[in-house]
């Protein structure tokens, strides 16, 4: 049921971060405000010391029932599995801070998370995966996932880099929070790599407050 | 922009420079790390060959998935043993200290951290869990953190951030009996939204707040995330400086306490700081909160009527249609009343000693309903102790409460307690999302210890006010 469950591909944040300028790929809507982590991935998949193999448990809850039939949901319908572009309405992804939620999605086969709004957290973890979290007004989202139930072979191309989005023969503009859009367009969203190079400045920041006492810093070697 | 604020004050000092994307490389002076979101960000250091860059600031105890009855090794539960041990390996390897069970010190991480005095003004505290805001209440800067960003804190210390606006909110008056700082935090959440806080950390401040003890206060901080706000604070004052005092870090060093306390005291938004944004709560007009839908920000006072879903704005009523559908309740209707299976007085939002002595007042010398499965859970091993030696487990266990060992326990249902079927909660938890405390048909309400205690006894939600009128009639 996993379209890509091996954490490789463009959103592989093990490696050094690509580019991420846009994403396309046939949408699948998932509707309703307010939709939280622990519906994402429930809490007992996280009983897990890797994220490997979250993907078939996205939205598990929403998907089957007590006897593992399967229940009404755009994630079980086939005309949608190789979807790519989630189209969510507002305050997606609140709740909990578990980056699984956004690694199941991922590894599920998403590559990129269209909606009204996100909840912070929940974005700056999709970033960390080089999942860009893009918003549009209420309207515009609706228009998409309207368009998306209508024509799920459809092609939706969401431009990061121009802030623009693409769906058969229309043309909207999108909100990427600067600091992603950056990171993203200019590959930077491994923000490890970034900092380590950073090492010297960040001794002299400890060293500068007062809580932070010459026990507490490890052996200068770097 | 802020100016003057705590939070701009305590960026500004561990701001180590702005990268490329226009975030802020900021230094973390308290990582905090338990056994769920961790060992996937020491799998990736370890693909990396890197090492754990500030070990002695780190600190680990393991809360989500400990069982809180029989903890005896190996756990029952296989995948809670294989975190267990995962947790017990790396940080043996990275030279972490750890407070597991054996050592008296284990609890939630959010209790735990303040305890032990690691918790303090002016320290950015990140941890892999969003409940982390609940160290903003002695004036830090606490986020929760996914895992990706644990694996900076470990490689280098850091976490990459953007800064956010500072809204204050002012809770003015004295709040009446009965009426505590979980009712606090659920009014706020209820008026600003659950989203209403995305863009802000929130400052909370006000007489209300600020006569609140800091068990109060790390209540209503701890919900912050629930309000969609990236962290809460409020500033250090003389009540956070005797807490702090009497912690085990300092008891015993004075003079580190004296050394400290400037710095404490100068990270205080100054009084003429700028904000971007503020809002008044009226403490005088609370009551006692409790939650009939299945996000935090569907609440109501006890005596207030469920709202109906066309009486909301247009973006609530569908979630608030579904929630009043999965609770079973009626718009019209106020919540008491509402029959409950179990009572649960836990989690890093409510189970702190004063938690759970206001908690006993209300049971001493009743009875738990005999349909009612009641757990009190204290937050750490150290709230455990003192809770056994004041005699409030007694007083929990003679009136029918389970007392276990401390743990996450029902607040998401990691370990083995948990709803069964759709069974209703009154919980002291943080949130009532579907699926939440173990079951995906359980029913969560969301309200004050007391409050649980009340529910506890009645067997339904219960005003708690009315309960002590009842005592006070019998008597």
């Amino acid at each position: 049921m996993s379209s890509n469950d091996d954490g490789t591909g463009s959103a592989d944040a093990d490696g050094p971060a690509e580019t991420v300028e846009y994403v396309s790929g046939t949408g699948v809507p998932v509707r309703g405000n307010d939709i939280d982590t622990d519906q994402i991935i429930p809490a007992r998949y996280l009983k897990a010391v890797t994220f490997e193999g979250l993907g078939q448990f996205a939205f598990f809850d929403l998907r089957y029932d007590d006897e593992d039939n399967e229940k009404e949901h755009p994630f079980n319908e086939d005309r949608f599995r190789d979807a790519s572009v989630l189209v969510a309405n507002a305050n997606f992804g609140c709740g909990s801070s578990r980056e699984h939620a956004p690694q199941a999605l991922m590894r599920w086969g998403i590559d990129a998370v269209v909606g009204e709004s996100f909840a912070e957290i929940f974005a700056g973890n999709c970033l960390a995966l080089g999942v860009p979290t893009v918003t549009a007004d209420h309207e515009s989202i609706n228009a998409l996932q309207q368009w998306v139930d209508d024509n799920p072979d459809g092609e939706i191309d969401v431009d990061v880099a121009a802030e623009t989005l693409r769906y058969g023969d229309n043309e909207m503009s999108v909100s990427v929070d600067e600091a992603q859009r950056r990171a993203l367009v200019e590959g930077e969203w491994d923000t490890t790599a970034l900092m380590k190079a950073n090492a010297g400045a960040v001794r002299e920041t400890a060293g500068s407050l007062p809580y932070v006492t010459d026990d507490h810093l490890p052996e200068a070697s770097d | 922009m802020s100016e003057g604020t705590l939070y701009d004050k305590v960026w500004d000092r561990h701001k180590v420079t702005t990268l490329p994307t226009g975030q802020d490389q900021l230094f973390v002076g308290l990582h905090l790390i338990h056994e769920v979101t961790s060992p996937q960000a020491f799998g990736m250091l370890r693909e990396r060959e890197m090492e754990v860059a500030y070990p002695k600031l780190t600190y680990a105890t393991v809360d989500h998935i400990v069982p809180t009855a029989d903890q005896s090794r190996p756990y029952g539960d296989d995948a809670a043993e294989r975190m267990m041990s995962e947790l017990e390996e790396n940080v043996r390897d990275a030279g972490i200290e750890f407070a597991d069970p054996s050592t008296g010190d284990q609890g939630i991480v959010h209790v735990v951290g303040p305890e032990q005095g690691l918790t303090q003004p002016g320290k950015t505290i990140v941890c892999g869990d969003s409940h982390t805001s609940t160290h903003g209440a002695f004036g830090a800067l606490a986020f929760g953190i996914g895992t990706s960003q644990i694996r900076d804190v470990l490689a280098t210390g850091c976490v990459a951030m953007e800064k956010s606006d500072v809204r204050r909110i002012e809770v003015t008056g004295e709040l009446g009996d009965g009426v505590e700082a979980k009712d606090v935090i659920l009014q706020i959440i209820r008026k600003l939204g659950t989203d209403g806080g995305v863009g802000y950390v929130y400052e909370y401040g006000g007489d209300a707040v600020e006569s609140l003890g800091m068990e109060g206060r790390m209540s209503i901080c701890n919900m912050s995330i629930e309000g969609g706000a990236r962290a809460g604070y409020v500033n250090p004052d003389e009540t956070t400086f005797e807490w702090l005092g009497d912690t085990e870090a300092f008891r015993d060093d004075p003079d580190e306490f004296e050394r400290l306390k400037p710095y404490w005291e100068s990270v205080a938004s100054d009084g003429d700081a700028e904000y971007d944004d503020v809002v008044t709560i009226d403490g005088d007009a609370l009551e006692p909160m409790v939650t009939w839908g299945t996000t935090p920000g569907q609440g109501v006072g006890i005596s207030e009527p469920i709202p109906a879903p066309e009486d909301l704005p247009a973006d609530k009523q569908d979630t608030a249609r579904r929630a009043q559908d999965h609770m079973r309740v009626e718009p019209g209707e106020t919540m008491q009343g509402y029959q409950v299976d179990v009572a649960f007085l836990g989690s890093c939002t409510n189970a702190r000693l004063p938690d759970l002595r206001r908690g006993a007042q209300v049971v001493r010398g009743r009875e738990v309903h005999e349909d009612v499965r009641a757990l009190v859970v204290p937050g750490s091993q150290h709230v455990q102790r003192a809770a056994e030696e004041e005699g409030l487990a007694d007083t929990f266990r003679e009136a029918g409460f389970e007392w276990r060992n401390a743990g996450c326990s029902m607040c998401l249902g990691m370990n083995e307690d948990q709803l069964e079927g759709d069974e209703a909660s009154a919980s002291s938890s943080n949130r009532n999302f579907v699926g939440r405390q173990g079951s995906k048909d359980g029913r969560t309400v969301l309200m004050s210890p007391v409050m649980v205690a009340a529910a506890a006894v009645r067997g339904e939600v219960t005003d708690v006010r009315d309960l002590e009128t009842l005592e006070e009639a019998e008597a």
